[in-house]
């Protein structure tokens, strides 16, 4: 029984039309991604999963129930990091934390918070306002706060857009390391622009095509075994299948909307999709 | 700072002109009107002396000011005691909104003069009825300020209220207010313009002591250079409370 599963979701806004039959269903501690073109509708579909917008048709069902509202076990990294510009750091990932844990007490919180921040790596900077945070450490916060409820279903929203290289790589193993050392098994929907961050962290992925009325590729299998290194995935020859399929479905996408031309499959996978 | 003595010295210039221009008007083109000289030597005591209580009217002008200060004070936190809550209403609900909107559109534009009577039948003292004036007529710009502010909070920051579940209140001073704090702001400083707009009006017609009492006392004595004198003041006043109010609005927007 899928944990979380979209059925034949529409959605429009107003005359523009955006994500036509999707169809996804992702089981209890699967991590699934989702690449896709700019303003294909990512960002929609993520939301329509966890339920703060609402679909035009079809229904979204979490543990078998439908969704109406954003889930208690859930929790979110928005693309746009949205911390509150008000708080500091810590504020910021301590509001989340007294909202989650509202029985333990103040120092707790604090430790809790403390502690995730200290995880992406900004144990100086907790102080300080988002305003003057480099965009990479504001979607850091973001990231802590979404880890730091210690939630069961994890929505991220390209949760490592604004990263360089290296602070990318470092907190993709770090969330790799977490989903797979959480109490509880995290089920986990990853928005992302990346082919290879997707091969390092997915179970499955999907392609969304282009829109208007964008739907869902069948699903790519990651069948490589865990924990990955990605290095190592560059050369390994089933991380090289996956990543021509992905392209492969992502040239199909853009194509149906242009003339028709060669397939080129065999484009450098491992940069943005959107050079694809 | 160069530029600050540039401005200084150009708006002391402006003074001058107009006063030149006072000067220049008064004892010919208009006869009654004080010229500044006259104005100065029979205004002297009330500046030089500016706390000196001689009688019920007679007083230094810091002290009259204060006292209108002190009326506008109560006025002005009554509005935004009545004003902000309003507003926050006004803003978050659309039926409400709905509901009382035309009604604050029409009751809006009502001018302290009409409603100063209504005041005193309803309370049949001056100062209760100075207050309720104030506080009707400058608590708009605080009422459709917060409303417009809790309007224009972003959704990114009520969809981090809603995935992290705060509560009621947490939302109210973590997310809402913090977010309409500015608007809110500015709402206050228009208030506060108004509020010493309507103290003149409210003072005059209920005679009691203040700038504005005094200016139509000595109007009534036919001492003309008072008034000029009360004008002035109430510029002055009414220009270093917009500014402290600016100042801290500023603040306000840097933290
Ligand atoms: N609230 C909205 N109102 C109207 N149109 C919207 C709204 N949100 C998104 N859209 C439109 O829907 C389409 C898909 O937007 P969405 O944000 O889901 O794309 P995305 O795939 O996340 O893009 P990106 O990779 O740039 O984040 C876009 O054309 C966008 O203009
Ligand atoms: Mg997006």
């Amino acid at each position: 029984m899928p944990h979380i599963e979209l059925r034949d979701i529409g959605k429009s806004y107003g005359a523009r039309d955006v994500l036509d039959n999707v169809n996804l269903a992702i089981e209890e501690g699967e991590f699934v991604s989702v690449v896709g073109a700019s303003a294909s509708g990512k960002t929609t579909l993520l939301k329509i999963a966890a339920g703060l917008v609402k679909a035009c048709k079809g229904t979204v069902l979490l543990a078998s129930q439908p969704v109406t509202d954003f889930s208690p076990q859930a929790s979110i990294v928005f693309q746009n990091y949205s911390l509150l510009p008000w708080l500091s750091a810590l504020e910021n990932v301590q509001l989340a934390v007294e909202a989650a844990f509202p029985s333990q007490t103040k120092a707790q919180h604090r430790a809790q918070a403390e502690k995730y921040l200290q995880m992406v790596g900004l144990g100086a900077a907790i102080a300080k306002k988002p305003s003057q945070l480099s965009g990479g450490m504001r979607q850091r916060v973001a990231i802590a706060r979404a880890f730091a409820v210690e939630p069961s279903v994890l929505f991220l929203d390209e949760p490592f857009g604004a990263l360089d290289a290296l602070t990318r790589g470092t907190l993709q193993q770090e969330l790799a390391r977490m989903c797979s050392a959480a109490a509880r098994p995290v089920t986990t929907l990853l928005i992302t622009n990346n082919i290879d961050e997707a091969i390092l962290l997915s179970d499955r992925i999907v392609v969304l095509g282009r829109g208007p009325n964008a739907t869902l590729s069948p699903a790519v299998p990651v069948d490589l075994a865990r924990p990955r290194a990605a290095d190592l995935l560059l050369h390994d020859e089933k991380a090289i299948r996956i990543r021509a399929r992905l392209a492969e479905f992502l040239t199909a996408a853009s194509d149906s909307r242009r003339p028709k031309r060669e397939a080129q499959p065999s484009l450098a996978a491992n940069v943005p999709v959107e050079a694809a | 700072m160069k530029s600050f003595l540039t401005s200084f010295a150009l708006a002391m210039t402006g003074i001058l002109c107009v006063v030149l221009l006072w000067a220049a008007l008064a004892g010919n083109v208009a006869p009654d009107l004080p010229s500044p000289l006259k104005t100065w030597e029979e205004s002297k005591p009330f500046i030089l002396q500016p706390w000196e209580k001689r009688g019920e009217m007679d007083q230094g002008i810091l002290r009259m000011a204060s006292y209108s200060l002190v009326r506008v004070a109560k006025g002005f936190f009554l509005a935004i005691l009545v004003g902000t809550p309003l507003g926050f209403l006004l803003g978050s609900s659309t039926l409400f909104y709905r509901m009382f909107d035309p009604t604050i559109q029409v009751l809006r534009p009502i001018s302290p003069l009409a409603w100063l009577p209504l005041g005193l039948i309803l309370f049949r003292q001056s100062e209760p009825a100075a207050l309720f004036t104030i506080a009707l007529c400058s608590m708009w710009p605080t009422v459709i300020n917060t409303m417009h502010g809790v309007r224009s909070i972003p959704q990114d920051y009520l969809n981090v209220a809603k995935v992290l579940r705060l509560s009621p209140w947490k939302k109210f001073t973590k997310v809402w207010l913090p977010a309409t704090l500015p608007y809110m702001f500015t709402g206050f400083r228009l208030s506060l313009g108004l509020a010493w707009l309507v103290i003149v009006a409210a003072e005059m017609l209920t005679g009691t002591p203040g700038v504005g009492g005094f200016l139509w006392q000595e109007y009534n004595s036919l001492i003309y250079s008072h008034i000029l004198l009360c004008i002035v003041t109430i510029g002055v006043v009414g220009f270093a409370l917009d500014r402290l109010m600016g100042l801290a609005e500023a603040k306000l927007r840097a933290a």
